[in-house]
């Protein structure tokens, strides 16, 4: 028999139970719309995280000063003042794999403008400073190479100080305002960026020169950290690397000594933040997985109702001259295509509630195509799987008992 | 001389019941010839059931050997003896078997499925002919509960016709048939025999073997009696015969 004359046939026994197909297929059609909602929530957080976190600049690299020891006491590490400019100008000279350095410092402390006034924190670098931590301009000018150099008192407002000094909704460029007791000019602010994922809020955040506030705010030579871009997220283990050589070399570390600063990226976070929605993708793929398991299992059922209930038909197409074959294949491509219409459902109402999950509870999803592929094949393979040894009974009966089956 | 469609030398057929063995069949001899109508006869236990399964190549004898049309069937595979059935035997059977819910004309068609050289078109026109000589030319798209016992019985043969075996079997044909409607499908098949085909028709009822133009009587898986018929009835004047006030 054809591959064509075997669909039709296959067709015809199941259009005989409509309902009997449907609820058949039901088992698969969730399997399947499961698999596929399940990855895109699984995938869809993963991306989102990913995003964030390249929001904050996915190849930035922190350079901290590590704990040090000091007359026999360790010492935490931000009491430990390592990092200078110098290395800065080392890393930028030696570091290929770095697109941009800058040094950091930061304080804490109260901004004042007027009658308000507002806690928050002041950090600057050089001009590269912006371009590391992903920070754009909503108004005015960013500071240049010359602030940097003579420790200009300008500086830039993210949003929530913006917000809490002038509430009434004034333009706070040109202004000068007090950080501490130091008066700063605004010359720009910045464009929001929102809460980070860890819960800080980026836009509470005043940016000024590093030379402004290490020379006027907190009168030191040293550097709170170290700011760099690896030219790509991918280059960020062998750009670490090469930060800790260069490091060494201008620490003068003898190879025995443990390094006195640390440095660590945004790569590293964003494994173990994708690790762990990973995990959870493969839960819940593997919970849906067993429903499709189940759904076969439904098939296979029914299959061998479906060979018990025709074991009359099936001897007297024997006895017509069907070959075992035959008989197999009819019904193998039956239980195949309850799986494959059931499959295609699936997929449609596994991306129309992948939709639903985004539109109603404001989920992040992403239907993958390697997720709809698979689940499809999954499910072929199912029917294969599950449809054969029912097949493989209806085609080892015996045409004599089964002309005379009751 | 005509061609010799059934050659049936010794056939023995022995079934293993635990540890008894059952000869069902004790060694059967017969030969049939192109164009013969013959019904095989028996009680029940005679081994007819059983011989008719080896005719219609559905099982193969312990021993002897069975010639069906110049193929020796004895030594086929089960996939050899489904395609000798498909080309050469077609089958009617006492519960019709036709397929639910499937058209008539669906239902004729079914053999030539499984006929490889046979197309969609030529599957089609082959049907229809065979539905036009049983006579139910009007009724292609019915499926077997729109029609009556007779009519499905017709369509059996129709389908059995389709793929122009050398020999029709029948069992027990007119079996769940009333007086009227068996003779209808005796005369039926009488034209055909007229036409030139092989029927080997197995019943337990004289009166339908008086139709037919040479009896064998089995008992006790031996051939008993084997003659030809000197007066074969006429169905269809038989038909004419009835009353028909007990037609209700």
């Amino acid at each position: 028999m054809s591959i064509f004359n075997l669909i039709r046939l296959a067709l015809l026994a199941l259009q005989r139970n409509k309902l009997r197909a449907f609820l058949t297929m039901l088992g698969i059609i969730i399997g399947v719309a499961a698999v596929i909602a399940m990855v895109a929530i699984g995938q869809g957080s993963k991306e989102s995280i990913q995003s964030q976190l390249g929001n904050m600049g996915s190849n930035m690299i922190t350079i901290m000063p590590a704990s040090n020891v000091a007359g026999g006491a360790r010492l935490e590490g931000s009491s430990v003042q390592t990092l200078t400019v110098a290395d800065v100008d080392a890393l930028k000279k030696r570091a290929t794999l770095l697109s941009a350095v800058s040094p950091v410092s930061s304080s804490r402390g109260q901004a004042i403008s007027g009658a308000l006034n507002w806690p928050t924190q002041l950090q600057g670098g050089n001009t590269d400073y912006f371009d590391i931590r992903k920070l754009t301009l909503q108004d005015g000018i960013l500071y240049s190479e010359s602030d940097v150099a003579s420790a200009a008192k300008v500086c830039l407002l993210g949003k929530t100080v913006v917000d809490n000094l002038f509430p009434s909704g004034e333009n706070p460029v040109g202004k000068v305002i007090r950080f501490n007791k130091i008066p700063l000019q605004v010359i720009g602010t910045l464009a929001p960026k929102g809460v980070s994922s860890f819960g800080q809020d980026q836009d509470d955040i005043i940016v000024a020169p590093y030379t402004t506030i290490q020379k006027r705010v907190l009168a030191t030579t040293y550097l709170q950290n170290i700011l760099a871009s690896a030219v790509s997220e991918d280059a960020s283990d062998a750009a670490v690397d090469q930060i800790t050589s260069v490091l060494r070399e201008t620490h003068r570390l003898r190879a025995t000594d443990e390094n006195n600063f640390q440095v660590r990226t945004m790569a590293e976070l964003i494994k173990t933040l994708s690790s762990t929605s990973s995990l959870l993708t493969i839960l819940l793929t593997a919970i849906a997985g067993i429903s499709l398991v189940i759904g076969g299992i439904g098939i296979m059922n029914i299959m061998y109702v479906s060979v018990t209930e025709r074991t009359r038909e099936i001897g007297l197409r024997m006895s017509i001259g069907a070959r075992g074959i035959d008989i197999l294949l009819q019904f193998l491509v039956e239980a195949i295509i309850i799986s494959i219409t059931g499959g295609l459902i699936g997929v449609v109402l596994g991306i129309t509630a992948s939709e639903v999950i985004t539109l109603t509870l404001g989920w992040p999803t992403l239907v993958s195509r390697s997720s709809i592929i698979l689940s499809f094949m999954v499910c072929a393979l199912t029917g294969v799987f599950f449809g054969y040894y029912p097949a493989q009974k209806a085609s080892r009966l015996d045409p004599i008992e089964a002309l005379r089956y009751e | 001389m005509t061609k010799k469609i059934l050659e049936i030398d010794n056939i023995k057929r022995e079934f293993r019941m635990g540890t008894e063995i059952v000869r069902a069949l004790k060694g059967i001899n017969f030969t049939v010839t192109a164009g013969e109508f013959v019904t095989i006869m028996g009680s029940s236990g005679s081994g007819k059931t059983t011989l008719l399964n080896i005719l219609g190549c559905l099982d193969k004898p312990t021993s002897g050997t069975y010639i069906l049309d110049g193929t020796n069937v004895g030594n086929q595979s089960r996939n050899d003896l489904a395609r000798v059935r498909n080309l050469k035997i077609g089958f009617v059977f006492q519960a019709y078997n036709l397929l639910p819910r499937t058209s008539a004309l669906e239902n004729v068609e079914l053999p030539l499925f499984y006929n490889k050289a046979i197309g969609t078109q030529e599957r089609r026109e082959k049907a229809i002919k065979a539905l036009e000589a049983v006579k139910l030319a009007e009724r292609l798209d019915h499926t077997p509960s729109q029609l009556s016992g007779g009519q499905q019985q017709r369509v059996a043969i129709a389908r059995a016709l389709v793929n122009e075996p050398v020999m029709i079997l029948a069992d027990e044909a007119t079996g769940n048939l009333d007086t009227r409607t068996s003779y209808e499908i005796m005369a039926l098949m009488q034209e055909l025999n007229q036409q030139g085909k092989t029927i080997v028709f197995v019943t337990h009822e004289p009166d339908i073997a008086s139709f037919s133009s040479r009896t064998i009587m089995l008992r006790d898986g031996r051939v008993q009696k084997d003659y030809f018929n000197e007066n074969v009835r006429s169905a269809k004047e038989a038909l004419a015969a009835l009353p028909v006030t007990d037609d209700y």
